[in-house]
């Protein structure tokens, strides 16, 4: 197993990839991305993760190229804004989103979204990869390209051990 | 005052603000009203009018964004209250047409009777909230909310009723491209 992506060069990225609005709501395994971020004074949390999404919206539609970080559990709180706003609306952005229950060994609040994760994305046509460690930085610019040529939201998925060590 | 009364008010007043308006009938109404580029309609994502508001607010602070909601919408996301408060963007407006119910699914109530939507926004820090119940109240208080620096709240009483118009006509992605046409992106 490589070692961590280090969160300053992988927020280094992501600024040269052109994205530049930063929200989301928390989890520990973007624990640095999101300390690094708000070291830079990039990131303003928001309250849940749909929430986060229509600020995206908005910023988006004033310019900006949105980042949504969140953990897998607010995936599920996202989809009808996914569905009606974003996907609907051709608005795109980069959902960083975390795995937890990640081949099962995790808390058992974790165990049901942590399963159907990649296809629950599939499902809702979300362009998607959960990059090893060494691959990080260049799916950042997947990403960028690929929220560009679709004007969809795309979502890189954070396994455990990609910014924090397991 | 119905919902149509209330933008009767409200909408010939506006300059270049970029509106936001709550799915429903909210944005039929004001659609067949006065329509422009700066206008964005949800026609899904009940309660993210507010949220969507405020990044808009973010993204574009030289212009003045005008959010035009309701009691359903508001309290379905009702964090929405206290993000923009802590952010205070101050060029962001929030009008609520509160009308107690859920009217364009049947009139269903909501709580808005019982909970004061108003006194939410005060607490939760918005820089000035009010409350108007009257078409009379509404045309005074309007040159104040419209100059106001945001984060400014006003509630609208208004009753049920009255013919939202018919449904909106743009597509989606056209009135996300227009939006940024409007906001002067690129």
């Amino acid at each position: 197993m490589s070692s961590v992506v280090a969160a300053d060069g992988f927020v280094d990225r992501l600024l040269a990839a052109g994205f530049d609005f930063f929200t989301g709501v928390p989890c520990s395994l973007v624990g640095p991305l999101i300390s690094e971020l708000e070291r830079r004074g990039l990131y303003r949390g928001e309250t849940r993760e749909d929430a986060a999404l229509g600020v995206a919206a908005g910023a988006y539609m004033g310019g900006k190229t949105p980042v949504i970080v969140m953990q897998n559990s607010g995936l599920g709180v996202s989809l009808n804004a996914l569905g009606s706003l974003h996907i609907l609306y051709r608005m795109p952005c980069l959902l960083v989103i975390t795995w937890r229950g990640h081949e099962g060994k995790d808390a058992p609040e974790h165990l049901v979204m942590g399963a159907v994760l990649p296809r629950l994305l599939d499902l809702f046509e979300i362009p998607h990869r959960a990059p090893a460690n060494d691959a990080a930085l260049a799916d950042v610019d997947w990403a960028a390209a690929t929220a560009r040529e679709t004007a969809k939201p795309v979502a890189l998925v954070v396994r455990p051990g990609l910014f924090v060590a397991e | 005052m119905t919902l149509g009364h209330a933008l009767d008010e409200v909408l010939p007043r506006l300059g270049s603000e970029l509106r936001i308006h709550a799915n429903g009938h909210i944005s039929r109404a004001a659609c067949t009203r006065r329509d422009d580029e700066g206008c964005f309609y949800m026609i899904g994502s009940m309660g993210l009018a507010s949220s969507i508001g405020l990044g808009l607010a973010l993204a574009r602070p030289e212009r003045r964004v005008l959010v035009l909601d309701g009691d359903g919408n508001v309290l379905m996301n009702p964090g929405a209250l206290a993000s923009i408060a802590a952010a205070a963007p101050p060029n962001l407006l929030h009008l609520c047409f509160d009308n107690g119910a859920h009217a364009s699914t049947g009139g269903q109530r909501t709580i808005s009777d019982r909970v004061r939507l108003e006194e939410l926004a005060r607490t939760a820090g918005y820089r000035q909230a009010a409350r108007v119940e009257t078409r009379e109240a509404l045309a005074a208080a309007l040159p104040g909310f419209l100059a106001a620096t945001g984060p400014a709240f006003l509630l609208v009483r208004i009753a049920l009723g009255g013919k939202p118009g018919p449904r909106v006509p743009h597509a989606p992605e056209e009135m996300t491209a227009r939006l940024r046409r409007a906001a002067g992106v690129r």
